[in-house]
């Protein structure tokens, strides 16, 4: 093989891997980071969009939202909506999957138990807010049962009232994504080798023993890697608030997805919407690292 | 096998092909986005064209039609990229912020040129001057009272004004069995409660929200407005979830019995007939001020047309506008449409076939349109500013007075 022949090969090597990654890259480029940094240039131009030859702004639209009272709320609303959903998606999650791997319910019951622990699962987020909202209105089912058992004197307005709203939109979201845990974790459980068991048998440890020294450490993986994924998840979470508050009343559950489509399309202040996406993407980032990281480090 | 043309063959086809080109390069295409198609009977929207199309030799349409929130977002990137299709419909609310963008053409120029008659409009929107839409079919807000419960309460007479409606709307509360007098939606979702539940008694009474073309918010008007509205409240009189509430919940409160009044559009009358056959229910103006008698201003929401300022094809364009806003063209559109019509000589043929649109044609022509959102700045913004506002107030955090101040400062930041 002569020289040439031998650097033309190589490079025909050199080039493979990238040649059958390029339809990939493509599509990634286009659909995902083209629109990125197209947002992301947006958020330091004056009026984005809506002229032709938008000026430059520099960080101004981020200013403007940082000094924005309604953007915090926002911020604070969206953690504590993220938070309760996840520390809830997981306790519920554990609970319900070491139910359906119980060896002490009935087969039968268990099965019927897995399909109905696994229907919020099925409906769409927009059957889940419309539900919510038939059940929790003033003249609705939760108040009718609560006031016949004596829980409540009066009819509480669950997602008009300020007090109540961000409590009863974050108990919908609970309601709405434990099974994504549940199934995760049941998989899980069904990897525990029964040995570790049978040795804690002989041991004489209690129940509540095995659960904290056996199966929640093997389960810790994944309900690492869940949690995650689902804090990335809820904190983008969008049509369930919209459609069941619009992220009233007053600012009561204005989250970061709510305020930025505002401000687009209730303001169109595509800039500031941009800039506030913006936040909304380094957020995200941070926890996507945090969660590469992880991944790599197993 | 070889194939020989004959010179009179190329002759005929050359003309042909000659007569096809020249005939194409005589048409003009206009293009014309609108929501309006899916929300008329299949097929009527175009029809209409084709009768331009007809009477217009050399002038085709093509419509470009889509819901509501699509054909927003389209006019919107349209007016950013010079796309603009040649006709537009718009929503009052979005003049201003496409006439900044300089996306509509200033119809001011064609109507003199061609000898409009402009007092057959009903209206004519104007921004900075320029006139940039006609409402082609108006959807009006009158106050629906469902007689039944009405009766039931010892109401005998349809209230008239803010005092009687506060005397009626307490009569016909009964919160023990989920009655009560009136329904306000101020939903953040869809802010247009504020225009259509709170700013439309403002306007009944012949009061504006704006002074010297700024808002007034502070002004007597609107802090008597929130007074009112606050004491409906304070009452007990308003169905509860006020501040989630959408118009949806509203329409289906009054359907249900649930409600004793609401303030609505006319277009929802066949839906509600529909939902319960067998409701008894009467249309009456929004009540007003003590000792008013001047015209009542009627809140309405309305399907506008204007023009591209990128349109190569204004003169056709115009001709488009000029036919739909003609006396039978706009009579025929707004019939199909239930509403009410852009053209003052117009009348609708179910305004004598059908007893409430009759009652409200009555409203409509005894008053005038109403609706200073219209050609506001980010109107939507504006309504959701006011109804945080509104919604502190009735959550007890405000007095009326702070809750106008607080929402005129946000306004005053968007002029």
């Amino acid at each position: 093989m002569t020289r040439q022949k031998r650097s033309h090969h190589k490079l025909k090597r050199a080039v493979a891997p990238y040649l059958y990654l390029s339809p990939s890259l493509l599509i990634v480029g286009l659909l995902m980071l083209l629109p990125m940094v197209t947002v992301i240039a947006y958020s330091f131009q004056n009026s984005a969009v809506l002229r032709r030859d938008p000026s430059f702004a520099g960080l101004k639209h981020y200013q403007a939202i940082f000094d924005d009272p309604v953007f915090w709320a926002s911020l604070w609303h969206t953690l504590y909506f993220t938070c309760m959903s996840v520390v809830f998606h997981m306790t519920i999650g554990m609970i319900f999957a070491l139910m359906l791997n119980s060896d002490r319910i009935n087969p039968t019951l268990r099965n019927v138990l897995r399909v109905l622990y696994i229907l919020p699962w099925l409906f769409t987020a927009v059957i889940i807010a419309v539900i919510w909202r038939l059940l929790l209105e003033p003249n609705g089912v939760v108040n009718s049962i609560l006031m016949q058992m004596g829980i409540i004197g009066s009819k509480i307005e669950w997602f008009s009232s300020p007090e109540t709203a961000l409590h009863a939109v974050t108990f919908a979201n609970i309601w709405a994504g434990y099974p994504l845990f549940m199934v995760s974790l049941l998989a899980g459980l069904q990897g525990i080798p029964k040995d570790f068991y049978e040795a804690a048998d002989i041991d004489g440890a209690r129940a509540y023993q095995k659960l904290i020294f056996i199966t929640i450490p093997q389960l810790m993986p994944i309900i690492i890697s869940i949690s995650l994924l689902d804090f990335i998840w809820t904190m983008q979470v969008f049509p369930l608030i919209w459609i069941t508050t619009g992220g009233g009343p007053i600012y009561a559950t204005e989250v970061l997805s709510t305020y930025t489509y505002k401000l687009a399309f209730s303001s169109y202040n595509l800039s500031q919407a941009s800039a506030s996406a913006v936040v909304i993407l380094l957020i995200s980032l941070g926890l996507t690292l945090f969660y590469i990281r992880y991944q790599r480090a197993r | 096998m070889t194939f020989r043309i004959k010179p009179a063959m190329l002759k005929i086809a050359a003309t042909a092909w000659l007569l096809g080109a020249t005939g194409a390069m005589a048409d003009t295409t206009l293009e014309f986005t609108q929501w309006w198609e899916p929300e008329l009977p299949a097929g009527s929207l175009r029809a209409i064209m084709d009768d331009f199309e007809a009477a217009n030799p050399g002038i085709k349409v093509t419509l470009v039609s889509g819901p509501y929130a699509t054909t927003r977002d389209q006019i919107s990137v349209g007016a950013a990229t010079g796309t603009l299709s040649d006709v537009v419909g718009l929503d009052g609310a979005w003049v201003n912020n496409l006439n900044a963008q300089n996306a509509l053409a200033d119809m001011n120029p064609m109507m003199d040129a061609s000898g409009f008659d402009k007092s057959q409009v009903a209206d004519i929107i104007k921004v900075d001057g320029k006139a940039v839409m006609f409402p082609v079919a108006s959807f009006v807000y009158p106050v629906f009272v469902n007689l039944d419960l009405a009766a039931q309460a010892g109401v005998t007479k349809l209230p008239s004004t803010r005092a009687e409606f506060l005397e009626a709307a307490k009569k016909m509360t009964h919160a023990d069995k989920n009655q009560y007098g009136w329904v306000l939606p101020l939903s953040l979702q869809t802010p247009s409660g504020v225009q259509n539940d709170m700013m439309s008694w403002v306007w009944a009474s012949g009061q504006s929200m704006m002074a010297n073309g700024k808002p007034d918010l502070e002004g007597k008007p609107v802090v008597d407005m929130l007074t009112f509205v606050k004491s409906l409240n304070d009452a007990g009189t308003i169905s509860p979830g006020i501040a989630t509430k959408t118009e949806q919940e509203k329409v289906e409160e009054f359907v249900n019995d649930r409600v004793g009044m609401m303030i609505d559009s006319l277009a929802h009358v066949n839906l509600i007939r529909k939902r319960n056959p067998k409701l008894n229910f009467d249309l009456i103006p929004v009540p007003v001020v003590e000792n008013y008698t001047g015209k009542r201003g009627l809140p309405y929401a309305s399907w506008g047309i204007g023009i591209s300022a990128a349109s190569k094809h204004q003169e056709e364009a115009w001709k488009l506008v000029q036919y739909l806003m003609s006396e039978k063209v706009n009579a025929k559109l707004v019939s199909l449409a239930n509403a009410f019509p852009g053209n003052v000589n117009a009348k609708p043929d179910f305004v004598t076939s059908d007893k409430a649109f009759g009652k409200a044609f009555e409203i409509f022509k005894t008053g005038y349109l109403a609706n200073e959102f219209t050609g506001l700045p980010v109107a939507e913004d504006l309504m959701t500013q006011f109804d945080v506002q509104a919604q502190k107030m009735l959550a007890g955090e405000q007095k009326p007075e702070e809750a106008a101040a607080a929402a005129q400062k946000g306004w005053m930041a968007k002029f």
